[in-house]
């Protein structure tokens, strides 16, 4: 069976690590009472993290659009080929959406992004109390959904790899 | 009429009383509140926040002809001091932080105001005084730029300080790679017509 392109392989995975830690840090930090170095720490590694994520985004999406994915077997029956585009089309969706809900949300709050607290990133609005709340929440649902989509998408991986034995998975082995 | 005419020379009396005690008071500027901001920027990890103090009594007291004769005091309200997180300003009021408990008002007093050098008449001064904060006194000085709009006066300055002269940040907050020492207080007065 055909294989994902490498450079297809290494932005999955890669972008796969980074949320995986944005999203561990992000649960940890919000749940750090008051005021502490560790807290401010992880906000900061976790904005980077999410910018990071952006860009490698921008980068899959264009490679994505000019190497298409592998097609699927042919004895895959229809309704999972679409189910499968669309699990996958809401996941490219959502890793646009929720660093940009994200930066979106620090900046309403007053707290631009520094990036690696070496490089300044375009602040685009000004402090917004009211809309604050209103990203936050935006932010949070956004991933619960990731976090929804990623589970379906797992097992999915591991009907292919170990019930129907296809090789589906395999196409995306590093 | 009898009552009609005390009525009326009560209201004069007061009027000059009133005339009389702003005529020794040397005619202070009145500040408009809702347009002067008083305001810190610091550096979290080098992200700059600016944060404000929403509270504050500015005393000002400045005929341009004569700044030698200036007056000017500002008294912060420490606990009005707003980071935009109703979480994180009660912690900035801790004992480490502010001690908002114990030193609820910082204070600027003006010591001398005089003309910056080169700079247009009436525009630019230069200004020394002691600033008070957690219960600390520090000789500052900074530019103040003044502008007059109509019949309004604008004040603008910006003072540089270091947080650590004033202990604000105790313990584990002393590293300042994590909050930068240097915090920057801006201020912008107006006054009213």
């Amino acid at each position: 069976m055909k294989r994902y392109t490498l450079p297809a392989i290494f932005l999955h995975w890669i972008i796969a690590l980074l949320i995986i830690s944005a999203f561990i840090i992000g649960l940890t930090m919000v749940d750090i009472p008051g005021l502490t170095p560790t807290k401010l720490k992880y906000f900061s590694w976790h904005k980077w993290l999410g910018v990071t994520v952006l860009g490698f985004a921008c980068l899959r999406l264009l490679w994505r659009l000019s190497h298409p994915a592998p097609a699927y077997p042919a004895y895959m029956p229809r309704w999972q080929q679409s189910a499968a585009h669309g699990l996958h089309g809401l996941l490219y969706l959502l890793i646009f959406a929720i660093p940009i809900s994200g930066y979106f949300y620090t900046l309403s709050a007053g707290v631009p992004v520094v990036y690696l607290g070496l490089f300044p990133m375009p602040v685009f609005m000004a402090p917004n109390p009211e809309l604050k709340p209103l990203l936050k929440l935006v932010h949070y649902w956004l991933n619960m959904t990731l976090l929804a989509a990623f589970c379906l998408h797992v097992l999915a991986a591991l009907k292919h790899q170990f019930i129907d034995r296809d090789g589906v998975f395999k196409r995306i082995l590093p | 009429m009898t009552s009609r005419f005390t009525f009326t020379s009560l209201i004069l009396g007061s009027l000059a009383a009133l005339t009389m005690t702003s005529a020794a008071m040397a005619a202070p500027l009145k500040v408009d509140a809702n347009k002067s901001t008083v305001t810190a920027v610091f550096k979290q990890l080098n992200v700059p926040v600016e944060a404000k103090f929403k509270k504050f009594v500015v005393q000002i007291d400045f005929d341009s002809t004569k700044p030698d004769h200036a007056k000017a005091s500002v008294e912060i309200d420490i606990p009005s001091f707003d980071l935009g997180d109703p979480e994180y300003n009660a912690e900035v009021l801790k004992k480490e932080w502010f001690n908002g408990s114990q030193f609820p008002k910082a204070t600027f007093v003006a010591g001398t105001i005089k003309p910056s050098a080169g700079a247009p008449a009436g525009s630019k001064y230069d200004v020394t005084g002691k600033l008070t904060i957690k219960g600390k006194t520090t000789d500052v000085q900074f530019p103040l730029l003044v502008k007059k709009e109509g019949n309004v006066q604008i004040f603008d300055g910006t003072l540089p300080i270091k947080r650590l002269s004033f202990n604000i940040g105790e313990g584990e907050w002393k590293d300042t790679s994590m909050v930068a020492d240097e915090v920057v207080i801006k201020f912008h007065v107006v006054t009213t017509p």
